[in-house]
């Protein structure tokens, strides 16, 4: 990158790369396909006849979360959403891996 | 790595990677006896060694019971009286992978046994965060249960496997955190960059997962070509994926023996261009 790219983060590092408009340059194309291969999974699960399931429902919340206003912090509001938010250790797992969303909600 | 060919210790070592460190962690099944651990003791702390030295690359090993097997108290036992004899082996580093799976009481106990061990024998500790839904409990019972112990300075322990919303949890307490790359599922390079850009890299190193599932062990030079893109000089490149780690195991006197003078082993690896090749275990 060029030294007119150059811009100061947070922690006063000597970054010089590129900033918001020029990053998009770099990573939009990967976005849009991303996004575009998240629409055509739901599109999928909806012509095989749909799912309810805890972990759909879910997803659509960090969606949500996804469409709100920036703030920096998507990605940590996405995993909260998924995240257990109880406090106490359980008495027995349920299962021996993880599935990627808290059912605990949905049962109370 | 156990769950490895020898292909990867050679690309590593082709990538720069100056030193490979090993976590005891889950075989893809339970083991059914302390025998069983004893010979994966034996494995990570005398063969595994020998085969990575073939490639010029020295292997550091941790030793536990992994948070996955954690919930047969009675073997756990077994395996935590098992674990000093292997302490003073010249690469081992410290107890680990230790941690929570599913966040049950019998892995919180099983957990402060293993504080317990690393206290009395003054060892550094790796600890394994749960995975997906139950990373954040967990990680904020581990964060109680460690600080929980007084003898425990958190300086000497890396809470592995941190994403944007428990690695402010773990930093502000004083502790390392490590970031586990996967090729999918987890994080990947760009989120961890993210991460260093977001809550500093002061107290962070980044690791390749090398388990039995999709993972890469080129992981950690591969994100030295995100943050190469993003602008990031070559010195900060070396100071977070070598410097780093480097700077937390030299605690270790093991690690310091062989790694206490820098650049001294491997001098033909240009700066920018190296990194310390911390893996770790299964999902």
């Amino acid at each position: 990158m060029g030294a007119e790219m150059g811009i100061k983060t947070e922690q006063g590092d000597d970054r010089r790369g590129p900033d918001g408009k020029q990053l998009l340059d770099l990573v939009f194309l990967e976005a849009r396909a991303k996004l575009i291969d998240i629409a055509g999974i739901l599109d999928r699960i909806d012509r095989y006849g749909g799912a309810e399931d805890y972990r759909l429902r879910a997803f659509y919340r960090a969606l949500e979360e996804l469409s709100r206003p920036g703030g920096g912090d998507r990605a940590r509001r996405v995993l909260t959403t998924f995240s257990d938010p109880t406090d106490e250790p359980v008495d027995s797992p349920l299962m021996h891996g993880a599935t990627g969303a808290w059912p605990g909600g949905e049962k109370e | 790595m156990v769950s490895r060919t020898t292909d990867d210790y050679l690309a590593m070592v082709t990538a720069g990677c100056r030193a490979v460190c090993e976590p005891a962690f889950w075989a893809g099944y339970d083991r059914k006896s302390v025998d069983g651990f004893y010979d994966y003791f034996c494995q990570l702390t005398d063969y595994e060694p020998k085969r990575a030295a073939k490639f010029a690359l020295p292997h550091f090993s941790w030793l536990c019971l992994n948070p996955k097997e954690a919930e047969d108290t009675g073997l756990a036992d077994d395996v935590l009286a098992l674990i000093p004899q292997f302490l003073d082996r010249p690469n081992v580093l410290g107890i680990g992978e230790i941690g929570l799976n599913k966040n049950t009481r019998n892995e919180l106990s099983v957990l402060e046994k293993h504080i317990d061990l690393a206290a009395r024998h003054d060892q550094l500790i790796l600890v394994h965060t749960p995975h997906l839904e139950d990373k954040l409990k967990g990680t904020r019972l581990i964060v109680d249960a460690i600080l929980g112990d007084k003898r425990i300075e958190p300086a000497r322990v890396i809470i592995d496997h941190v994403e944007e919303h428990t690695a402010p949890l773990v930093l502000d307490k004083g502790f390392w955190a490590g970031i586990t790359l996967y090729p999918e599922s987890k994080c990947t390079s760009a989120r961890a960059v993210d991460m260093l850009e977001m809550y500093g890299r002061e107290r962070v190193w980044l690791n390749c997962a090398c388990d039995w599932g999709v993972s890469d062990p080129l992981a950690v030079p591969k994100t030295a070509l995100e943050m190469r893109k993003r602008g990031h000089s070559e010195e900060t490149i070396d100071r977070v994926l070598y410097a780093n780690p480097r700077r937390f195991l030299l605690q270790s006197p093991r690690f310091a023996a062989v790694f206490g003078d820098e650049g001294m082993i491997f001098p033909t690896v240009p700066s920018g261009k190296r990194s310390l090749s911390p893996t770790r275990d299964s999902f």
